[in-house]
């Protein structure tokens, strides 16, 4: 693991951004969550928003309230006593999402847009099938689908979750974005780039390879479903969410709940130990299914 | 009391302080781009701070008052006219009833303000009335003003107490076709090459068409990144980091040849490496540049940046005292 030493800087006068690491694992996120969950409960005068993201943190203050390296020194004092973050428990929830995967909203938008892609001869799952060693298309939606994600960061537009999955580095799936970005992507589409899977909250431009669609909002502004009671917004940082694939039948019945008000993700609380997710990660994401499934 | 939209202009939207505090949700603050015309404009016409007012870009609209209201033009110069005639800016003004206030053609600057008595009325959206463009939320309907459309406006009180009150030559700013935009160098630009970063610092950039609310783009050099293993999670172009926060004013350079700096409705993350930020004061300026326009980027140490903030603040509060 890169521990070695956080590059602090300002973004401007009016943030500062905290780079962990240059490259993704969970123990770096797990990490980045703890420092800034810490950073919330002291509730410094001055700080307007803090935005965990996959291998760093942001934190946007007031400096006429509170000077940039006074916080930076504050947040050098944070990473200390995290460290490693060993031990770092998170008080979660563990999310069913639907997926339809090869669903026909997507896959029109990559066809149309083929002149941008790596390979224009292949869909986007057949040629990240490949590029990751799997037999099939089959094969790597199984991998996907076979394990659990974390949210790791929050953002691009709003209620936007990128996640890494619960997997070994080993058995990371890993994809270029697109040569040139797409100027259209349907709303929900479920998305991959880098080392990361999203759900598109809107539609819009985009440049990460396209899976399939998510059956559910993750973001609903009039806040007219249940889960949204609270936020406009659904995922939270350290969500667990469970990728499944649903068929056109389930996917129709979800998207009238949705219409009519009624949907509801199934969730389940959750207690997270990091330390048991890094030394076992596969049993332990049994046992995480179990606890959503279980019942 | 209303606005009626005779015609909307380029782009026009109900613009205020902003939208703080949602960042972390994926929230970008939108707001009014020039915060400097923005906040005199409300000092004008006796505003609170944070009223609503309207932003408009290149082309102004035609707008029709229906009862009498006290209004203050601010920001870029697109010469206004009530009922065809040219009026002063940066000056409170009485509007009667039945009014009508167009713009002549844009002659310096890119956005101007329109501050009413009262302030635009739209409901708030997570606490801002402020026009998120990308995604269309918050503002009149998530959108730009369209012909036919109706503003509402808030109650005020005395306004025509203001009127005749104008802003003294000293504090109007002037926009000619060249800036310079101050700089904190930082963020990821240790992906940047040295001479890439000196390039970077001496290049005269030029402003493309593709500059909106959500980020300038611009041309005129090429930057090259340092050459790497790409790490895990990060995307195989070089222009690619693990996916991280962007703060607003924030610059990268997808590609090495077109720098874009990400404004008020941009998206809050991203891929791309960063290199520096825009420092706050000096976003005033950049919204007040249009396509053509020429740009330098200045590299400053964060305690200029607080200095320049600091005088910024008083000058604002120089205007509101010499107001009364």
């Amino acid at each position: 693991m890169d521990l070695a030493s956080p590059r602090y800087s300002y973004g401007g006068d009016e943030y500062v951004f905290v780079e962990l690491a240059e490259a993704m694992s969970l123990s770096v996120n797990f990490r980045a969550m703890a420092i800034t969950n810490k950073l919330k409960e002291e509730d410094i005068e001055g700080i307007t928003d803090i935005c965990p993201s996959n291998a760093s943190y942001m934190v946007r203050l007031d400096p006429d309230t509170l000077h940039p390296d006074k916080l930076i020194e504050r947040l050098k004092e944070i990473d200390a006593e995290v460290g490693e973050a060993t031990g770092f428990e998170l008080r979660t929830r563990v999310v069913d999402v639907p997926v339809m995967m090869e669903d026909p909203w997507t896959h029109e938008t990559l066809m149309r847009f083929r002149d941008r892609h790596q390979d224009p001869e292949a869909t986007d799952l057949e040629y990240s099938a490949r590029i990751n060693g799997h037999e099939n298309k089959d094969d790597f939606i199984a991998a996907l689908m076979g394990s659990p994600w974390m949210v790791t960061m929050i953002g691009f537009v709003p209620g936007l979750p990128w996640c890494y999955q619960l997997v070994p580095p080993a058995e990371q799936v890993e994809v270029p974005k697109y040569v040139r970005p797409r100027t259209f992507t349907p709303k929900h589409a479920f998305g991959f780039g880098g080392g990361f899977a999203v759900v598109y909250s809107v539609q819009g431009a985009g440049g990460y390879q396209l899976y399939g669609i998510a059956a559910a909002p993750v973001l609903d502004v009039s806040q007219k479903l249940r889960d949204f009671k609270d936020s406009i917004v659904f995922p939270k940082p350290g969500d667990i969410f469970n990728f499944r694939n649903v068929a056109q039948d389930e996917f129709d019945e979800i998207t009238a709940k949705v219409e009519d008000g009624s949907f509801e993700y199934r969730i389940r609380d959750f207690i997270f130990h990091a330390d048991r997710s890094l030394a076992d990660p596969h049993s332990y994401n049994d046992e995480i299914k179990g606890v959503l499934y279980g019942d | 009391m209303a606005i009626k939209v005779r015609q909307p202009g380029l782009l026009t939207t109900v613009q205020d302080s902003g939208r703080i505090g949602d960042y972390a949700l994926g929230m970008p603050p939108s707001g009014a781009m020039d915060s400097f015309s923005y906040a005199v404009g409300n000092y004008l016409v006796g505003n609170g701070d944070g009223a609503a007012g309207l932003e408009t870009t290149y082309f102004g609209p035609e707008l029709e008052f229906t009862e009498d209201a006290v209004i203050a033009l601010t920001g870029a110069e697109i010469p206004p006219k009530i009922n065809g005639e040219e009026c002063p800016t940066w000056e409170a003004l009485q509007i009667e009833a039945g009014d009508v206030l167009s713009f002549d053609y844009l002659k310096n600057g890119a956005r101007s303000y329109l501050s009413v008595a009262g302030g635009v009325d739209v409901p708030e959206f997570l606490g801002s009335r402020a026009t998120y463009t990308l995604i269309g939320l918050g503002g009149f309907e998530g959108r730009a003003l369209a012909e036919g459309d109706e503003i509402g406006v808030g109650p005020s009180n005395n306004s025509s107490s203001h009127v005749g009150k104008k802003v003294d030559d000293k504090y109007i700013p002037t926009f000619g076709k060249e800036a310079e935009l101050r700089v904190i160098i930082g963020l990821a630009s240790y992906r940047l090459t040295e001479e890439s970063m000196e390039e970077f610092l001496s290049v005269e950039w030029t402003v493309t068409p593709d500059a909106d609310r959500i980020g300038y783009r611009y041309r005129g050099g090429e930057l090259r990144f340092v050459e790497r293993e790409q790490p895990a999670g990060a995307g195989s172009d070089p222009a690619n980091v693990v996916d991280f926060g962007y703060p607003v004013g924030s610059i990268q350079v997808p590609g090495g040849v077109e720098p874009i700096v990400l404004l008020n409705d941009a998206v809050t993350g991203g891929g791309y490496a960063t290199i520096g930020t825009v420092i706050s004061v000096d976003r005033s300026r950049l919204a007040q540049t249009k396509t053509n326009d020429k740009t330098k980027f200045v590299s400053v140490s964060l305690e200029e940046a607080l200095r320049a903030r600091k005088e910024n603040r008083e000058r604002l509060a120089g205007i509101r005292e010499s107001l009364g």
